[in-house]
C-alpha cells in the first residue's frame, strides 16, 4: 500500500505513540483487504463498547487510549450492556457497572457520540449518495453499502477506532466496483422476517465480500434489517448486490432445505422462558408497529424491547411506552439482545426471538437455549 | 497470495484448523480455549500455537478477543490465514502477533504439530 510522506511519519511514531497505532492497524487492514491506499472518510461507527464482549483488556486499552486520542470525523457508537435508567432491575454486580461506564467515559472524552445504537442508518441523516463512511457493526456496514448507497468496508473495532482517529480508511474493495461471482436466489414462498434472517445467514456462509442476490419480493423495514443482521453474524460478506447478476455466477438457490439446516443450527429450544425483539435495536417504525400489534393483547411472559435511546425518546412523547408496558414489555436503550449481560443461563434456559443474530450470540456466548419465531407467531403464541 | 500484515519472526508448533473462526462467539478470553462444540478445535486452547485457519469470521469485536487473549498470556504466537479478515488483522496488528497469508497449495502443506519457524523477513517465512 502507497503511503503520503505523511502518513509514513506518522506509521514511524513522529506523531505519537497513538498515532502509530492508528495506522498500523491502518496497514494491517489495507494490506488485508488489497486496498492501494488511504482515502479520506465522512463518519465512523465504532464497535467495542460493551463490557461483555471487550472485557477488562478492552477496558484498559480504552481508558490508556482516550488520554490523548481525540476523534477527527462524526463518530457514532455501537450499544453498551445495560441502560442505565433501570439497571437496577437487573440484578449487575458493581464491577460490570463501573467498567462499563469506565468505557462510555472513555468514548465521551475522545469526542465520539454516546448514541449505544446498532442501528445509525436509521436515527442519524445519510449523508449524500456515495459517502465514504467506516461501520464496524456488521448489521450496519451491510444496511450502508445495500441500502444507504453509502461505502464501507465491514470494519473491525481497531479499524473503525483507527479511522475516527485519523479520518482516513484503505480504499478496499468494497469501496469500489463490486462484481460477485456468486447469486443466490430466494426461492422461500411467503418469507417472513425469520426467513430473511437465515438468507442473510446463509448468504454469509457463501459469499466472499458481496454477494448478488434474486428472488426478493418487496422487504419491509423489518426483514431488511434481519437480513443484513443475518449476514454479518456467519461470515465476511459485506454487501447485497439485488439482482441475477453475470451470467457467468454461480448460482445456488436458497429453498427449504436450506432454510431448515439454518433452522436445525440456531434453534435449539422448544420454548423460550422470556421473548427478547430487537437485535438489531427495533427503530420508531417497528416500535409503532409492534405497540399498534400489540393493542388489547398482552405477554404472557417477560418480554425485553430493545430500542436507541433517541426512539426511546420520541415514543415516550408519543405514548408508545405506555401501551408497549401495559402489554407487558421492558423497554431497554443503550443495550441489545446480542452480548446483553441482562441474559445468561443463570437465571434463564432459553429465549424466544426472532433475530437470527439474537440467536447466534445467545447461543454461543450467552450459552442460552434459542427458541426461533416470527414477530407474528410470537404474538399469537405468547400473548392473550 | 502471500502478504505480510504483522511483521515478527517466532519459533512454535502448528494448531491447524479446516473450519473458520468466529473469535467473538467462540474462543474463551481468559483461557484461549474454542467453546463451539461444533467447531474443529472444540476444547483445544490456542495458547502458544502458531494457529493456522481459513479466516476469521463474525462479529468485528472479535478484534478486542484477540488483544484480550494476548493480555492474559492465552494467544497464539503468530496466526497464518488463506485469507485475511479484518477483525484478525487489525487484533493482531494491536496485539503484535505476526499474522501472514498464504496459498491455498501452502495452506494444504502445513500439519497439525508441524514444528516451524515464522520470520516475515525472510523471502520464504515459513521453514519446516
Amino acid at each position: 500500500m502507497e503511503l503520503t510522506r505523511e502518513e509514513e511519519s506518522a506509521l514511524k511514531g513522529e506523531h505519537g505513540e497513538t498515532m502509530q497505532m492508528a495506522y498500523r492497524i491502518l496497514v494491517a487492514t489495507g494490506e488485508a483487504t488489497d486496498a492501494e491506499k488511504l482515502i479520506p472518510i465522512e463518519w465512523t461507527h465504532l464497535s467495542g463498547v460493551n463490557y461483555n464482549t471487550i472485557g477488562d483488556a478492552g477496558e484498559e486499552f480504552l481508558s490508556s487510549v482516550s488520554k490523548d486520542a481525540r476523534v477527527k470525523v462524526k463518530t457514532t457508537l455501537n450499544p453498551m450492556g445495560f441502560d442505565i435508567d433501570n439497571v437496577s432491575n437487573y440484578g449487575l454486580d458493581e464491577n460490570f457497572i463501573s467498567k462499563q461506564l469506565s468505557i462510555k467515559n472513555s468514548y465521551e472524552t475522545m469526542g465520539v457520540t454516546p448514541s449505544f445504537s446498532c442501528i445509525p442508518y436509521e436515527i442519524f441523516d445519510i449523508p449524500k449518495d456515495g459517502t465514504q463512511v467506516a461501520f464496524a457493526e456488521s448489521n450496519a456496514a451491510i444496511h450502508a453499502n445495500s441500502y444507504d448507497n453509502l461505502k464501507t468496508n465491514k470494519e473491525s473495532a481497531f479499524s473503525a477506532l483507527a479511522s475516527a482517529l485519523t479520518g482516513k480508511s484503505p480504499n478496499s474493495s468494497l469501496r469500489k466496483e463490486e462484481t460477485p461471482n456468486i447469486t443466490i436466489n430466494m426461492k422461500i414462498k411467503n418469507p417472513n422476517e425469520l426467513s430473511y434472517g437465515m438468507l442473510g445467514f446463509f448468504a454469509g456462509k457463501v459469499g466472499d465480500t458481496s454477494v448478488n442476490i434474486s428472488g426478493l419480493s418487496n422487504m419491509d423495514n423489518r426483514q431488511q434489517k434481519a437480513m443484513c443482521g443475518g449476514m454479518g453474524t456467519s461470515g465476511t460478506c459485506a454487501k447485497f448486490i439485488f439482482g441475477d447478476g453475470d451470467s457467468d455466477c454461480e448460482k445456488i438457490d436458497f429453498d427449504e432445505k436450506e432454510l431448515q439446516n439454518v433452522h436445525d443450527e440456531l434453534n435449539t429450544a422448544e420454548n423460550g422462558d422470556i421473548i427478547t425483539l430487537g437485535s438489531p435495536q427495533l427503530g420508531l417504525e417497528e416500535i409503532t408497529e409492534l405497540s399498534q400489534k400489540l393493542k388489547g393483547r398482552s405477554f404472557k411472559k417477560r418480554c425485553m424491547v430493545f430500542t436507541p435511546r433517541t426512539v426511546k425518546v420520541q415514543m415516550q412523547k408519543l405514548g408508545y411506552t405506555n401501551e408497549l408496558e401495559k402489554a407487558g414489555c421492558e423497554i431497554l436503550s443503550d443495550c441489545c439482545t446480542c452480548l446483553t449481560p441482562l441474559i445468561n443461563k443463570d437465571n434463564v434456559d432459553a429465549v424466544t426471538t426472532n433475530s437470527i443474530k439474537g440467536a447466534f450470540y445467545l447461543n454461543n456466548s450467552n450459552k442460552v437455549g434459542v427458541n426461533l419465531k416470527p414477530l407474528s407467531e410470537i404474538i399469537e403464541d405468547e400473548t392473550k | 497470495m502471500n502478504k505480510v500484515l504483522v511483521a515478527g519472526k517466532v519459533n512454535g508448533t502448528i494448531l491447524k484448523s479446516k473450519d473458520s473462526i468466529n473469535f467473538l462467539g467462540t474462543v474463551d478470553k481468559k483461557t484461549g480455549i474454542i467453546s463451539d462444540k461444533n467447531h474443529d478445535l472444540y476444547n483445544k486452547s490456542l495458547k502458544d500455537s502458531i494457529l493456522v485457519f481459513p479466516s476469521g469470521v463474525g462479529s468485528s469485536v472479535g478484534a478486542y478477543t484477540i488483544y484480550s487473549i494476548k493480555s492474559n498470556d492465552v494467544a497464539p504466537l503468530a496466526m497464518i490465514c488463506k485469507k485475511a479478515d479484518l477483525t484478525v488483522a487489525t487484533g493482531c496488528a494491536l496485539a503484535n502477533i505476526p499474522l501472514i497469508t498464504i496459498s491455498e497449495q501452502e495452506f494444504s502443506s502445513l500439519e497439525n504439530g508441524m514444528k516451524i519457524t515464522l520470520d516475515t523477513e525472510n523471502s520464504t517465512p515459513i521453514l519446516h
